[in-house]
């Protein structure tokens, strides 16, 4: 130990150190250019400056217990089936008028309204209190208005689930795949420790299709269309008729409007 | 220092302990093994030239899920001109739906394991396994 010193070891560490994570950084910067791509449009997608939905309790009253649309949507994005209503993954489903329009209610509500059970799903809120406390941007609010979900983000910390006050968010407790009665090769599954909800069928739009649920209703009660083009369906319906929304007390502007 | 059989002893017991992996490996031919990954598929081009996916395919599939799911861009163009769905179950497993003999392969050799990319896509087009 006569050749080198504590001073000179110091001094030789830190340098190596120091060139070892030169390297590292200069060595990564070639394959950025993966990402450099041109970006090119879709072929013929669906846009919108702001997405929404009419549900018209109406018809869907007059189809009675009804569920193409549930099961549409079940199908086109593998959401498992758990018996267990705590393990229950919800993307579209039936709520009571009672529970669906908790500031709306009274004892003498028009009788066929009170009995119906009322189609509920995410409501893609203006301003939504799910991506507000969404510790890691796995949630946000895309430009065209869908409150979208990133899986691979997603922590599993259920702060969105506890802030959404529609209920509108589940959680996978455990591994869905083996729920999952028919799949299809369209949309992945999901895994155990991630939440997921409504998308609005942002993969379809992408394709130029609307949502799997619009599709599947025959009577026609769930419209779909661009809130600030004032010529689209949903604006169509809007202007001529009475609509209702879930809760809008709280504040969360939701896209999803009620003919009752 | 009377010890100098005995430390020799120690260091030589020590030095056989730590490579008794490379002598059990040299001995039972695993050292010559090569991952040998099959291409099944017809299609005489992938999404980017053969060097480049082969060395960063995985950088190349971040960047699919970034632009499909935060960006919502969901055609990609090769090198060649071509344009391609970014999907892994319905463009990358449509060529190479051997995953056990392809992904697997390397993954498996180079340790790599089994990413979670599995854990929510699909492996073939035909749906749950």
């Amino acid at each position: 130990m006569s050749g080198i010193d504590r001073r000179k070891f110091l001094t030789i560490a830190g340098l190596s150190a120091a060139a070892a994570i030169g390297r590292k950084t200069l060595g990564q910067t070639p394959s950025s250019s993966a990402s450099d791509w041109a970006r090119l449009p879709e072929e013929n997608p669906l846009t919108a400056h702001r997405w929404a939905m009419v549900v018209d309790l109406k018809k869907c009253r007059e189809e009675g217990d009804c569920t193409k649309c549930i099961e549409a949507c079940h199908l086109a994005h593998n959401v498992p089936r758990f018996d267990n209503p705590k393990d229950e993954i919800k993307w579209i489903w039936k709520e009571e008028y009672e529970s669906a329009f908790p500031m709306q209610e009274h004892h003498f509500v028009q009788k066929d309204l009170n009995r119906q059970h009322v189609l509920v799903f995410c409501n893609h809120c203006d301003n939504p209190p799910c991506v507000r406390v969404c510790p890691t941007k796995s949630t946000w609010r895309r430009d065209d208005g869908i409150v979208m979900m990133d899986m691979h983000r997603c922590i599993g910390c259920r702060y969105c689930v506890a802030a959404c006050p529609y209920g509108s968010r589940s959680f996978n407790w455990r591994d869905p795949r083996p729920f999952i009665e028919k799949a299809t090769a369209d949309f992945p599954t999901r895994s155990r420790g991630v939440v997921e909800k409504c998308n609005f069928c942002a993969e379809r739009l992408s394709r130029g299709q609307l949502p799997a649920c619009v599709e599947a209703c025959e009577a026609g009660a769930l419209t779909f269309g661009d809130l600030e083009d004032p010529d689209s369906p949903v604006r169509e319906l809007l202007s001529r008729n009475f609509t209702i929304r879930r809760k809008p007390n709280l504040g969360t502007q939701p896209e999803v409007y009620y003919i009752v | 220092m009377h010890d100098t059989g005995k430390i020799l002893l120690g260091v030589i017991i020590f030095l056989v302990l730590v490579t008794v992996p490379v002598w059990y490996n040299a001995a039972s031919d695993r050292a010559d093994v090569v991952p040998d990954p099959k291409i099944i598929t017809t299609a005489d081009q992938c999404v980017m030239p053969t060097d480049y996916m082969r060395e960063a395919h995985m950088d190349l599939l971040d960047d699919w899920r970034d632009k499909v799911v935060r960006e919502g861009i969901r055609v990609h163009t090769s090198h060649d001109g071509k344009k391609y769905n970014m999907s892994l179950t319905n463009t990358c497993m449509d060529c190479h739906s051997n995953k056990a003999d392809f992904c697997d392969e390397c993954h498996d050799y180079s340790a790599v394991g089994q990413p979670y990319c599995w854990d929510c896509h699909l492996e073939t087009k035909e749906g749950i396994q």
